[in-house]
């Protein structure tokens, strides 16, 4: 049984596809019950058996009813939620920048963390978070999106590393460019840029190898080791898209 | 009125230079992809757009500069019905995923293109063919309904019986007529992944075209011809026929693992020359000659064998081809197709794959391309003189009562295209009161004055 978070996002949707291909059953989890029911329509079609559950990672308890409402505990868990959002509406405005943080890392962060519990507990399971190039280090032109990735990052190498002993694995998925609705209006470079029928494999093949930390495409690794070693003094000064 | 933008709604991706598959013309067009059917209906500022499938057709027929909008994100499966083999998918559910699920479970979609990685959208749009017209029409003839969402942002059923004028202009309407969101149609039962085959060679025009013509009682059935040959054996080939496999032997035959596709050789992607051209249909035939009698081909094989080259397009450099396509009634037919070869022959451009198919009847759709006759189609790679090239193939074709495929056309002219399609007044009237609100257009409409 494998649980998708965010199912109805671009990522979300390739992912369920994905691993309902490979022979698991799915459980689906996304805010909007109606375009979530359109998505499980769409994958018992395929022969993929799959169970819904609404649920927005904003209310406080999302964790807890959703792990509740399940019919078992998955033995994967994808996270694939997250928005961009636009920097400069989140440097005006708090309330915006807010929202971006508690949607980026409170939601996806304290679900991860509960599920983590439960698989604690049964001695079991991998999950799967994907964080982003972005939370490697701090741009002018995302840096409260970053911020909150990285905070994600961070939590998941934790929860790794707490988890390892007891049987259960952690992978951190770090996507560059993703050609998503998210990015949709952003002029992408094509070299650097994915589909999420990528990121779908790769995460597929992350959780068959038990990887840790992986990047979607060729270039990625070298461009977050680059990304990483920019002395500060030389960051500031740069602009990055 | 329909309207794309704004907050949670479509999102423009910025000017992106795109082309059809024969990448001529390549235009650079605003970019949208569409992801659920309340974007589209949401205010935007376009007041002109086309909808775009998997970019198949060879020409400029999804191409507006001013809104393109991607439909390859509505790719969901809606509902089937396994008693009647209804299927109902959202349009642009790829040809190719519908075969990887459908056809190891007996179903097989009634008709095929020349490639399956095209979208049931676009199958509907183009009015599609494949090896079966003779016998079972085009793709919209299995049609039973769709869903489209016209100007003014209203979302319509569209069949037989309901909005029976809309159907029939968007049946083979290139997109004109608004975007297509949904379609239901029949899948065909097959007992079989396996086509019994067989090909035969033959010597020239006549006997291809006979060939063909006593081809008919079987399902499938085409000629691939040598666009090269001159004098006597002007139009030799080899015909291909064949039926989905009933018998044991073949049924029990495992479904091959997708193959692994081929990347186009490097070496020719400067582009084909006379002697690559040359060569390989002189090869074609050999292997056709080898290949004689009755047997099981997969149905990837047997449809689709060009997908297996990826990215077979660029081999034709960085100019792009046209592919012409036309059909001529059954009594011009002979003539006509002469004319046509001696007319490349002996105009120095040299054609590449050419492909011969007897068509059935007429299709139910204002602007459908097929008749009953004969269609030929040719590749061009894009070269100086290529375009006068079609312009006088054009009018060879319109003299013998013929027209081309819009699916395939990037140059014709609008005279041309009236001598075709008889349907044309129709046509534009309904799809006037289509457009009330949002204009549907695209660099081929604009092009051939539609």
């Amino acid at each position: 049984m494998a649980l998708v978070l965010g199912a109805t996002g671009d990522i979300g949707r390739a992912v369920a596809r994905r691993l309902g291909r490979d022979g698991w059953q799915l459980q689906l989890a996304a805010r909007d019950g109606q375009r979530l029911e359109a998505e499980a329509r769409d994958l018992r079609l395929r022969g993929i058996s799959v169970e819904t559950h609404p649920c927005d990672v904003l209310s406080e308890d999302a964790g807890v009813s959703l792990l509740d409402a399940l019919s078992a505990t998955p033995d994967v868990a994808v996270c694939t939620v997250g928005v961009l959002g636009d920097q400069s509406a989140a440097s005006d405005d708090w309330r915006t920048a807010e929202r971006l943080m508690r949607t980026n890392y409170n939601g996806p962060a304290l679900l991860m963390g509960e599920l983590a519990n439960r698989f604690e507990q049964r001695g079991s399971g991998v999950l799967v978070g994907i964080s982003s190039i972005a939370g490697e280090r701090g741009r002018g032109t995302n840096y409260t999106y970053g911020s909150a990735k990285s905070g994600f990052t961070a939590f998941l190498s934790g929860l790794r590393n707490r988890l390892w002993r007891s049987g259960v694995h952690v992978v951190t998925v770090k996507p560059g460019y993703v050609r998503t609705r998210m990015t949709d209006h952003l002029d992408l470079p094509g070299l650097l840029t994915v589909d999420p029928d990528q990121v779908a494999d790769r995460i597929a093949v992350a959780i068959r190898r038990s990887q840790d930390v992986v990047h979607v495409g060729r270039l990625w690794r070298g461009v977050s080791l680059v990304l990483r070693t920019i002395p500060e003094r030389l960051f500031k000064r740069m602009s990055l898209p | 009125m329909l309207a794309a933008g704004a907050e949670r709604g479509l999102r423009l991706m910025g000017t992106t230079e795109l082309a059809g598959w024969g990448r001529y013309p390549r235009v650079g067009c605003e970019l949208a992809t569409l992801r659920r059917e309340d974007e589209l209906c949401q205010r935007l500022g376009a007041s002109t757009l086309i909808a775009r499938g998997n970019g198949r057709s060879y020409g400029d027929a999804a191409l507006n500069p001013e809104l393109t909008l991607s439909m390859l994100a509505m790719d969901r499966l809606l509902s089937f019905d396994a008693e009647q083999g209804l299927l109902e998918c959202e349009a642009g559910v790829l040809l190719r995923d519908l075969l990887a699920l459908y056809a190891p479970r007996g179903w097989f979609p009634p008709v095929v293109p020349g490639t399956a990685e095209v979208t049931v959208g676009g199958m509907v749009a183009a009015d599609v063919h494949g090896k079966n017209h003779h016998g079972d029409g085009s793709f919209g003839s299995h049609v039973e309904s769709f869903r489209l969402a016209t100007g003014s942002g209203d979302i319509l059923t569209c069949s037989r019986d309901r909005n029976p004028d809309l159907f029939r202009a968007t049946v083979g309407g290139m997109g004109l007529t608004g975007v297509v969101l949904s379609v239901r149609f029949r899948l065909c039962r097959i007992e079989s992944e396996y086509v019994r085959a067989e090909t035969l060679g033959t010597a020239d025009l006549d006997a291809t075209m006979a060939t063909l013509a006593a081809s008919n009682d079987w399902r499938y059935s085409v000629a691939w011809i040598d666009p090269s040959a001159k004098g006597s054996i002007l139009g030799r080939g080899l015909v291909t026929r064949g039926d989905f496999a009933t018998d044991a032997t073949a049924a029990s035959r495992p479904t091959p693992a997708s193959r692994r596709q081929l990347p186009s050789p490097a070496l020719l992607s400067v582009g084909l020359n006379q002697a690559s051209i040359r060569m390989f249909d002189a090869l074609y035939h050999r292997v056709g000659r080898f290949r004689s009698g009755l047997r099981p081909v997969h149905y990837r094989s047997f449809f689709f064998p060009l997908d297996r080259v990826r990215g077979w397009n660029r081999l034709y450099g960085r100019r792009g081809f046209v592919q012409y396509q036309c059909v001529l009634p059954v009594a011009q037919s002979s003539r006509g197709l002469r004319a046509i070869l001696e007319h490349v022959a002996s105009s120095g451009h040299l054609a590449y794959l050419g492909v011969l198919k007897f068509f059935g009847r007429q299709g139910e759709g204002l602007l459908s391309f097929p008749m009953s006759g004969y269609t030929l189609a040719l590749d061009f790679p894009m070269r100086s003189g290529t375009v006068d090239l079609l312009d006088s193939l054009d009018e060879i074709t319109a003299s013998h009562g013929g027209r081309v495929y819009l699916a395939k056309d990037a140059c014709c002219r609008p005279d041309h295209l009236r001598e075709g399609y008889a349907n044309l007044e129709s046509f534009a009237e309904v799809r006037r009161a289509a457009m009330n609100g949002c204009e549907f257009s695209s660099v081929m409409s604009r092009r051939l004055g539609l």
